[in-house]
């Protein structure tokens, strides 16, 4: 009986091609839709991730306790070890320590004395190890405006902001001043290489970004890290996951009286990140299911109309004999098919067109640009994200409201009667 | 019995009670200020994890003029620090870089310690910026002090109001409380092994404590020598001098 369907709809083009093309499209845009909101969610939480938190994390407790003054000397120590333990652990995740620092960044004049000053939020970066993986990360160079990208740990960058403020360009030696990990008084040499910008608004209004080892230097933090930051392989921010790592991980280090033992901290326990996740969630999930039904109406619409389409066919099948039973079952069996091959090629191709703009993006630079005044945050490219809920989320709406619709057009066929039918054949 | 005693500690207040609040800030001002002074020390700056030990030399004239070279350890020495008049400079070898050190800078920490820039530069004599009233006696660790209140009589200062324990003997805050113009504890600071040095009483241990540094368990600046009035070579307090 499959044979005979099959070759029912291979032969009969009409019962087969345009169901199929639209349920192939209607799939393939579910997937494209869905791996594109994965994709804004992940890119509206990525940049966060950069610049402050990581995906997830690893300070001590008593940073974590006074984190909004960067108190370097409640640092973790002994960096290298804990990095190398989380590398072994995690594998799915980069890890990198960072230095983050305030103080004051000072201009000299043609003999030396103070020209400006301003307050400065420094970055220190692990960007010139041999197996840094940061370059690849932040994709600075693509936001380097002026200069060039650090080559020595003496090396900065300063945002475009702070650069127009003290009138430093490419080339111009600065003073940092601040404090060492251990409170001491500090003073360093910097030679500015290059002018960035973000493109995410006041962020980086006072930002300087330099090496980890320039702030190491600098700061009397020898294999020392205000945190160590994880970032998903595929830079990918599940949620999920990073909240079960930070549970798993606490568990071990759970020796309160320590106040320097490491804690892990997920993206969400980051400053009100966690209401902003959840928020963010809520939205997404229901602008999806709203768009799932709207197309799964759409499909079993169409089931309904190829069924009633086929009223006279119906009748006739009924009039020489074939069973109602029979004639419902060998319709649903039809479009269990169409809707299999829809879903299956739909499935394909969404997912394939999400691979693509997953590597190339959806440039809104122009877009972006006519919002340059506005203070919100915002990338000017946006990556769809293939997950595994793509593999099924478009297949199983594919295929079941295609018999669904089917099912509820098929009700007729019972509601038949022979007296009827010979009336209708005679017309 | 009780009212012998009663008596007794009657006439010993009134007894003390006839030093005026101008005398008692005059003799404080006598003890700690001097026309010059040269001050070895050392400052140990208890972190919330570890301790340092900063060493240096003072070369002082007045209220206006201070210049330190900090020696040990090996990360600050050679640093050096000169204040003239309201303005502070700080040079450090390693830059060799002089930085006028303004603004919001004052406010922090001198090489990790809970003093401030700005305590180095209102180092002056309380009766010239603070009013003062008498407000009590108090016994502290065992000494007769008088409790007076301090409140500005210039502005801009750090410290608008502080209260001090004024040891009735020596004529030395051994304690004292320093507030925002808000009532906040900002600070507060003790005086210890207080010495007879010429005609002046003079602490040789103070210990400054930020009240706002959490975990703070505070800084220790012990004097090992301190010489007054002594022939000092004005050249000393240039610009140029920083880096020498």
């Amino acid at each position: 009986m499959f044979n005979f369907l099959l070759k029912g709809l291979i032969r009969d083009k009409s019962r087969s091609f345009f169901p199929v093309i639209i349920i192939t499209s209607i799939v393939a845009i579910i997937i494209f839709f869905s791996g594109f909101l994965n994709g804004i969610y992940n890119s509206l939480f990525f940049n966060t991730a950069l610049i402050n938190s990581g995906h997830i994390k690893v300070v001590t407790h008593a940073y974590n306790e006074e984190y909004q003054l960067l108190p370097n000397d409640l640092a973790l120590l002994e960096v290298n070890d804990i990095k190398k333990q989380l590398d072994s652990i995690y594998v799915d995740y980069l890890w990198t320590p960072r230095i983050t620092f305030a103080g004051l960044l000072d201009v000299p004049n043609d003999i030396g004395e103070t020209l400006s000053q301003s307050p400065v939020l420094a970055l220190g970066i692990d960007f010139l190890s041999s197996n840094s993986n940061q370059n690849d990360i932040w994709k600075l160079e693509d936001k380097i405006i002026q200069g060039k990208m650090l080559e020595n740990s003496y090396d900065i960058l300063v945002s475009e902001k702070l650069s127009n403020r003290l009138k430093v360009y490419p080339g111009s030696e600065v003073t940092f001043i601040g404090s060492t990990m251990h409170g001491g008084f500090t003073m360093y040499n910097y030679i500015v290489k290059g002018v960035f910008d973000l493109n995410m608004g006041p962020i980086d209004k006072d930002m300087m970004i330099v090496d980890l080892e320039g702030a190491r230097v600098a700061l009397d933090m020898n294999n020392s890290a205000s945190e160590i930051l994880g970032y998903s392989k595929k830079l990918f921010f599940d949620d999920k996951e990073t909240v079960m790592m930070r549970n798993k991980y606490n568990i071990i280090y759970s020796d309160t009286s320590d106040v320097y033992r490491p804690v892990m901290l997920a993206l969400r326990d980051s400053n009100q990140m966690d209401s902003l996740i959840d928020f963010s969630n809520a939205i997404m999930g229901i602008i999806l299911v709203v768009f799932l039904i709207v197309v799964t109406l759409v499909l079993w619409n169409m089931g309904i109309m190829s069924g009633l389409r086929r009223y006279g066919e119906i009748g006739m099948r009924l009039a020489i004999g074939e069973t109602k039973g029979h004639v419902f079952k060998s319709m649903v069996i039809e479009s269990f098919i169409i809707g299999l091959l829809g879903s299956f090629l739909g499935t394909f191709i969404g997912i394939t067109v999400t691979i693509y703009f997953q590597k190339f993006g959806i440039d809104y630079s122009k877009a972006i640009d006519s919002l340059s005044s506005s203070n919100f945050a915002m990338p000017n490219v946006f990556y769809p994200q293939v997950t595994p809920e793509l593999f099924y989320i478009g297949f199983f709406p594919g295929i079941l409201a295609t018999v669904f619709g089917t099912m509820l057009a098929g009700r007729a066929i019972y509601k038949r009667e022979m007296s009827q039918l010979f009336k209708e054949l005679e017309v | 019995m009780i009212k012998l005693l009663f008596f007794c500690f009657s006439i010993l207040i009134g007894t003390e009670l006839n030093v005026s609040i101008d005398e008692i800030v005059k003799k404080i001002d006598f003890n700690l200020n001097s026309e010059n002074r040269f001050i070895e020390s050392k400052m140990i700056v208890n972190g919330r994890r570890s301790s340092r030990t900063i060493v240096s030399k003072s070369w002082i004239i007045g209220v206006d003029k201070a210049f330190t070279e900090y020696t040990y350890p090996a990360r600050e020495a050679g640093t050096k620090m000169l204040k003239i008049d309201n303005e502070l400079y700080t040079y450090s070898p390693q830059t060799d870089r002089i930085i006028q050190i303004s603004g919001h800078m004052l406010r922090q920490s001198v090489m990790g310690s809970d003093m401030s820039y700005n305590d180095i530069l209102e180092d002056k004599p309380l009766n010239d910026i603070y009013n003062a009233v008498l407000e009590r006696e108090e016994i502290v660790d065992g000494r007769n002090c008088y409790v007076i209140y301090l409140t500005a009589s210039v502005s801009g200062l750090a410290y608008p109001n502080r209260r001090a324990w004024v040891d009735a003997d020596y004529f030395l805050p051994i304690r004292e409380e320093l507030y925002a113009k808000s009532g906040q504890l900002l600070k507060s600071t003790s005086m210890k092994a207080i010495k007879r040095i010429g005609d002046r009483w003079f602490p040789t241990i103070f210990i400054f404590k930020d009240e706002l540094k959490r975990g703070s368990k505070g800084t220790e600046w012990i004097i090992e020598d301190i010489m007054f009035d002594i022939d000092m070579d004005s050249s000393i307090f240039l610009k140029s001098s920083l880096r020498k």
